[in-house]
C-alpha cells in the first residue's frame, strides 16, 4: 500500500514542482504519448487474448436451462440464443448483475452461517464507474468547438441542484465518495486487505489524485478555462501550444491522468475489455444443442471396444455377453498367425 | 485472432470512442482562444486581469451575497481600491455588450451561468 | 469418523481472520489429512501419464524431475495459447473480493489461500513475474513471485481443496471461473507427476474396464442382477436388463458407483424399474459402464479418452441416442465437452426423442444426450406413469443441488418437477444454499477420499449448516441429490452436520412411489426397510 501511496504523491510532486518548468514535455509530448500507448496498449492486450481460442462453450449459468417446454427458461442467467446472450453481456457490462447477487456469510450464535445481502460494493462500484463516464463526457467540453448539445444537457444534469458558483457538480462529490470507500474496504476490511497487492492501491490513490486536483482546480485553485481549452483543443487538433503559465494544480491533473492511460493498459484495469471476453459470461448455455469446435482439438486416443473385448473375451462369454467375436473364433484367429 | 467477427468490431468501436474529439474537430478551423470585446476606456479591472479571467464568478458570487444578503455595497480590491458592489453600475459600465464579451468565453466552454435570470443583459449601444 | 472433533465445536473453532504474514511469505504444512494420498508410480506409468514417480507430500523432497521448472513453464504457456479463459483470468481480475466467503472451503476452514481469489493468485503471481511486462520489471512491486519447488506444493495443497463447483464464478463480475484455473492447475501437476490416488485410481480402472470401480464385465452383469433380485423381492416383479445388446433405441449410462455402493444402488434398482414400467428399448453396456468422468479431474485430453467411449459404444451398438443418469460433474462433461471433444455424434444416432411421449428434446440436438430427469420430468407430465406420493408420506425432502448441473448446465427445474411428484412432502433449504447458489458436498472433483474426511466435513460446512436448519425447522429427515459423487460424501456429512439425514437419489424416491403393473403390494420400500403404516396382506 505505502509504495503505491508513495508513487502517486511522488507523481503529484512531480506535477506541482517539476512539471511547469517543462511545460511542452508534460503538457503536450507525455500526454500525446500516453494517448498513443493508451490506444494501442489496449488494443494490443485485446488482440493478445483474442489470439487464444475458447475451446469449449463453458458458461457459467445461473438459471433454469432450456429444455422441456413447460419448463420457464431464465433466459439471462442462462441464455440459450446469441440475443439472450448478448442481453446477459449488456446487463453485466452496464449494471454489474454478478456483483448485485453478492452475499455476506457470516456465523450466527456460534455455529450457524447466514447469507446477508450485501449490495454496497455494488452501489459503489456502479456510481464510481459512472460518475467517471460523466466526468468523462463532461469533460468534451475541453476537447470540442462547438461543445456538443449533449454535453452541455449533461453539465446541466449533474449540476442540477445550483449550489454555488462555479455550479457544483454531484458526480464531483460522489466520485470522491465510492473511491473512499473502494479504498477503506481495501484498508479496512481484514479480507480485502490480505489479497490486496500495490496493484490495487496504486489506481485508487491515483484516482484521488485525478479527482482531486480536478475538484481543487475547478471550486478553489482556480485555472483559467479559457486557457485551458485553448491548450486542450491544441491537443485534439494535433496543433499543440504548450501550456506555459497556467497553475501548479492544471500540471498535477494533466500528470494524473498521463499516467492513468499510460498505466491503463498493462494492469488490473484491462477488466475494462477483459469482462467483454469472459467465457464463462459471454457464450450461450445450448453447447448439447449446437455444437461447439475446438480448433485444436487432438485426435482421439481411448481404451476401444475390441481391445476392452480382447481382455475379458472368455469371462464375458462366460456370463452370456454379446460378443463381437466368440473365444472359438479368436483362438481361430490365433492359430492362424 | 480467433472470433475476429466480434472482437474486431469491438476494438474498432473501442478506438472510435476514446479518439472521438479528434474526429469531432477533423478537419475545423484551427481553435482560436475567444477574442473579447474589451473596453476601450480602461485598462485595468476591479483585480488584476488573470484573476479575473479565473474567478470572476466567484467575485460576482460574493457580490451577489454581499449587497443582497448583508446590504454590503462596497467592495474593497486587494490593490485597496473601493468598488461599488453593483453589475449593473460597475460591471456594466465597461463591459456594455454580453454577446461580445461574456457570451464568446462562454460558450465556447460550455458555461451557462443564471445571472441574466434576474439582471438585464447589457446589448451594447442597441 | 472416531477422530473428527466435534461438530459444534468445529463450526464455533472457525475464524476468518488473517496472519500478519502477507501470504506469500506462509506455507502450507503436509499434516496427515490435509492432503489426498499419491497416486500410484504404476498407476500413473500405466496411463501414459508425464513424470511417474513414488513420493510422499508429507515429505520434504517430493522427487520432481530435473527440469520442472521448464516443464511447468512450457506447459503453463501452452495452456495460455489454448484457453482465452485462462490468459483473461489471469489478467482480469481486480481482486474485490466477492468471491471470498462464496467458497465452502474457505467459509469451512477459515484458510485464507482458499479464498478464489488468492487461490487464483497462486498462479496468478507466477504468470505475472514470468508473462507479463508489468512483472518482468517490476517484480514483487507488480504482484510477481519467483517458481520454486515450496510454490509446487502450494498448488498441489490448494488446488487439491477446490472442488471445481464454480459457486464464486456466479458471483465475479467478470465471471473468473476458479473451476478453470483448478484443472488447469492440476494439469500442470500432472506434467510433473504430481496426482492423487483417489483420482488416478479410478481413471485407470475406467480406461480397462471401462468404470471407475474396475468391475469387470461378468461381474458387472451378476451385481446388477444381484440388484434385479433385490427388485423382485420389494415388487414381486422380475426385471431382465439387456447388456451390451445391439438393435436397441437407447443406451444407458450412468456413473458406476449407482451399481456398486448404497445407497445409490436403490437409485440404479429406480431406473431398471421405471424402465420397466415403460418399456423402454434400451440396453446397458459394460464398456461404457461409467457415466463419471475422473478424467475430468485429470487434465482435458483424460477426459476427452474417458470420454470417448460413449459415443464408441453408441455407435458399436447402433443406439439412437443415450440416456444418463443421475451425476454431477458427468454432466458438466457430457453439457459442456463431450460433443465439442468427441463429437460430431455417429451417423446412427438423431435427435432424442422419448418413445413413450414422443417429445423431442431439441435442447440435445448435437449431443444426443438426454438426462434422466428431463426424461422423467417428461414422462410425469404427459402423465405416461402412475406415481403414489403417499408411499414416501413417511418423508420429508429436501433436494441437494449438484454443483455441476446447477452452474454447469442449469438443470433445476426437472429433479424438483420429478420430486415433487413422487413425495407429499418437499422443503427447500434456504435460498442462498440450493439452485445456481447452492453448496458443494465437499467432496467434489474427486475430493471424496477418506483421509481428508476433516478436510470434507469443513468443505461440507454450509450444506450441512443448511441441512441442520431445515432439519431443525421444517422436520426434513431425507435430502435427495442427482449426483454419484453426493450419494457417497452426503450420507457422512449428514451424519455429522444433521444426523438423521438420509441420503436419497432422486429416482429412487420415483421407484418407491411408482405403481407398476402387475406389481405386489408395497410393504417394504427399495432399502427393505418396512413402510409405515402398510400392513402385509394375509
Amino acid at each position: 500500500m505505502f509504495v503505491s501511496l508513495l508513487a502517486v504523491i511522488g507523481l503529484g510532486g512531480i506535477g506541482w514542482l517539476i512539471a511547469p518548468y517543462a511545460p511542452y514535455l508534460f503538457g503536450v509530448i507525455l500526454p500525446l504519448a500516453a494517448i498513443l500507448v493508451f490506444l494501442s496498449g489496449v488494443v494490443w492486450r485485446i488482440k493478445n487474448w483474442g489470439n487464444s481460442p475458447v475451446p469449449f462453450r463453458i458458461p457459467t449459468t445461473g438459471g433454469q436451462q432450456r429444455s422441456l417446454d413447460w419448463i420457464k427458461p431464465a433466459r439471462l442467467d442462462s441464455p440459450f440464443s446469441r440475443a439472450a446472450t448478448a442481453w446477459r453481456m449488456l446487463l453485466e457490462v452496464l449494471l454489474f448483475r454478478s456483483l448485485f447477487r453478492n452475499t455476506k456469510a457470516e456465523f450466527k450464535d456460534g455455529s450457524r452461517l447466514v447469507y446477508w445481502s450485501s449490495k454496497w460494493l455494488w452501489l459503489f462500484a456502479l456510481v464510481f464507474h459512472y460518475c467517471f463516464l460523466t466526468i468523462a463526457v463532461r469533460h468534451l467540453r475541453f476537447f470540442t468547438e462547438p461543445v456538443p448539445f449533449g454535453v452541455g444537457l449533461l453539465e446541466t444534469l449533474d449540476g442540477l441542484m445550483q449550489i454555488g458558483v462555479p455550479r457544483f457538480y454531484m458526480t464531483d462529490a460522489l466520485i470522491v465518495a465510492a473511491l473512499l470507500f473502494l479504498l477503506c474496504r481495501r484498508l479496512f476490511d481484514q479480507k480485502i486487505r490480505y489479497i490486496s497487492l500495490p496493484g490495487d492501491y496504486f489506481p485508487l490513490f491515483l484516482l484521488l489524485l485525478l479527482v482531486g486536483s480536478g475538484i481543487c482546480m475547478r471550486y478553489l485553485g482556480k485555472a483559467d478555462i479559457a486557457s485551458v481549452k485553448a491548450f486542450t483543443m491544441g491537443l485534439a487538433t494535433f496543433a499543440p501550444i504548450s501550456p506555459a503559465g497556467l497553475p501548479s494544480i492544471f500540471f498535477i491533473h494533466l500528470l494524473s491522468v498521463t499516467t492513468l492511460l499510460m498505466y491503463f493498459p498493462f494492469s488490473k484495469l484491462m477488466h475494462m475489455g477483459g469482462v467483454f471476453l469472459s467465457p464463462t459470461r459471454n457464450q450461450p448455455n445450448n453447447s448439447r444443442a449446437v455444437r461447439h469446435e475446438n480448433p485444436w482439438n487432438p485426435p482421439k486416443k481411448y481404451h476401444t471396444y475390441a481391445e476392452y473385448e480382447d481382455d475379458f473375451r472368455d469371462l464375458m462369454d462366460e456370463a452370456g455377453l454379446p460378443l463381437e467375436i466368440t473365444p472359438e473364433q479368436a483362438a481361430a484367429a490365433a492359430a492362424k498367425e | 485472432m480467433y472470433n475476429a467477427k466480434y472482437i474486431a468490431p469491438g476494438i474498432l468501436i473501442f478506438l472510435a470512442l476514446f479518439t472521438l474529439p479528434f474526429w469531432y474537430n477533423f478537419g475545423a478551423p484551427k481553435y482560436e482562444r475567444p477574442a473579447l470585446a474589451l473596453p476601450v476606456t480602461k485598462t485595468d479591472c476591479i483585480e488584476p486581469r488573470d484573476v479575473m479571467a479565473a474567478t470572476h464568478m466567484q467575485l460576482l458570487d460574493t457580490w451577489r451575497d454581499m449587497a443582497l444578503r448583508q446590504g454590503k455595497r462596497v467592495y474593497v480590491s486587494s490593490g485597496d481600491k473601493e468598488w461599488t458592489i453593483s453589475l449593473q453600475n460597475t460591471c456594466m459600465t465597461c463591459h456594455v455588450n454580453k454577446a461580445e464579451f461574456c457570451d464568446k468565453c462562454h460558450n465556447s466552454n460550455s458555461v451557462s451561468p443564471y445571472c441574466w435570470d434576474c439582471h438585464v443583459e447589457p446589448r451594447g449601444n442597441k | 469418523m472416531s477422530k473428527l472433533p466435534d461438530a459444534k465445536m468445529l463450526a464455533r473453532s472457525i475464524q476468518y481472520a488473517f496472519p500478519s504474514a502477507p501470504w506469500m511469505k506462509t506455507k502450507p504444512v503436509f499434516n496427515p489429512g490435509s492432503f489426498c494420498y499419491p497416486a500410484k508410480e504404476e498407476t500413473m506409468a500405466g496411463l501414459g501419464m508425464p513424470n511417474p514417480h513414488t513420493w510422499n507430500p508429507a515429505e520434504e523432497d517430493w522427487k520432481l524431475p530435473p527440469d520442472w521448472e521448464d516443464i511447468i513453464y512450457t506447459a503453463l504457456k501452452d495452456r495460455l495459447e489454448k484457453y482465452r479463459s485462462l490468459k483473461v483470468f489471469m489478467d482480469i481480475c481486480v481482486r474485490c473480493g466477492t468471491c471470498a466467503d462464496k467458497c465452502h472451503f474457505f467459509l469451512g476452514t477459515g484458510d485464507p489461500k482458499n479464498m478464489p481469489v488468492l487461490r487464483a493468485e497462486l498462479i496468478r503471481s507466477v504468470y505475472r513475474r514470468d508473462f507479463t511486462t508489468a512483472g518482468r520489471l517490476l517484480g514483487k512491486i507488480a504482484g510477481g513471485r519467483k517458481l520454486d519447488a515450496a510454490i509446487i506444493k502450494e498448488w498441489f495443497y490448494y488446488f487439491y481443496q477446490c472442488t471445481e463447483c464454480r459457486r464464486c464464478s456466479l458471483f465475479c463480475p467478470y465471471g473468473i471461473d476458479t473451476a478453470e484455473i483448478t484443472m488447469i492447475a492440476r494439469e500442470l501437476l500432472h506434467e510433473l507427476g504430481l496426482g492423487i490416488h483417489w483420482i488416478m485410481d479410478p481413471v485407470s480402472n475406467c480406461n480397462r474396464t471401462g468404470n471407475h470401480l474396475g468391475i469387470q464385465p461378468h461381474a458387472f452383469k451378476e451385481i446388477v442382477e444381484f440388484l434385479c433380485e433385490d427388485i423382485e423381492t420389494v415388487t414381486g416383479i422380475k426385471i431382465k436388463p439387456p447388456f451390451n445388446e445391439k438393435g436397441h433405441e437407447i443406451l444407458f449410462i450412468t456413473p458406476s458407483g449407482d451399481v456398486f455402493a448404497e445407497p445409490g444402488i436403490y437409485t440404479f434398482m429406480g431406473y431398471l424399474m421405471l424402465f420397466h414400467e415403460i418399456g423402454l428399448d434400451y440396453t446397458l453396456s459394460t464398456y461404457a459402464s461409467e457415466g463419471g468422468n475422473f478424467g475430468s479431474f485429470t487434465s482435458a485430453a483424460m477426459m476427452k479418452k474417458l470420454n470417448a467411449k460413449m459415443y464408441a459404444e453408441a455407435e458399436r451398438l447402433g443406439v439412437k441416442w443415450i440416456l444418463g443418469g443421475e451425476c454431477g460433474h458427468m454432466w458438466r462433461v457430457v453439457h459442456q465437452y463431450m460433443d465439442t471433444m468427441n463429437g460430431p455424434t455417429p451417423t446412427c444416432m438423431a435427435t432424442p426423442k422419448s418413445p413413450i411421449t414422443g417429445t423431442m428434446f431439441h435442447n440435445a440436438a448435437s449431443t444426443k444426450m438426454v438426462h434422466i430427469t428431463e426424461f422423467t420430468a417428461d414422462l410425469i407430465k404427459h402423465n405416461k406413469i402412475t406415481l403414489d406420493p403417499s408411499r414416501n408420506d413417511h418423508l420429508t425432502v429436501t433436494f441437494h443441488d449438484s454443483c455441476n448441473p446447477a452452474r454447469g448446465m442449469g438443470l433445476l427445474e426437472e429433479p424438483r418437477a420429478v420430486i415433487k411428484a413422487a413425495c407429499n412432502n418437499f422443503v427447500e433449504m434456504p435460498e442462498n444454499t440450493i439452485r445456481e447458489q447452492t453448496f458443494c458436498c465437499g467432496g467434489g472433483s474427486g475430493l471424496n477420499t477418506e483421509e481428508i474426511m476433516e478436510l470434507r466435513m469443513r468443505g461440507g460446512l454450509p450444506r450441512g449448516n443448511a441441512l441442520r436448519y431445515v432439519q431443525e425447522r421444517r422436520g426434513v429427515n431425507t435430502m435427495a441429490c442427482i449426483c454419484a459423487i453426493d450419494r457417497a460424501t452426503l450420507p457422512p456429512l449428514a451424519n455429522y452436520w444433521a444426523p438423521g439425514v438420509t441420503v436419497t437419489g432422486t429416482h429412487e424416491l420415483v421407484a418407491n412411489a411408482l405403481v407398476m403393473r402387475g406389481e405386489s403390494k408395497r410393504t417394504m420400500n427399495l432399502r427393505q426397510e418396512d413402510l409405515p403404516g402398510v400392513e402385509e396382506d394375509e
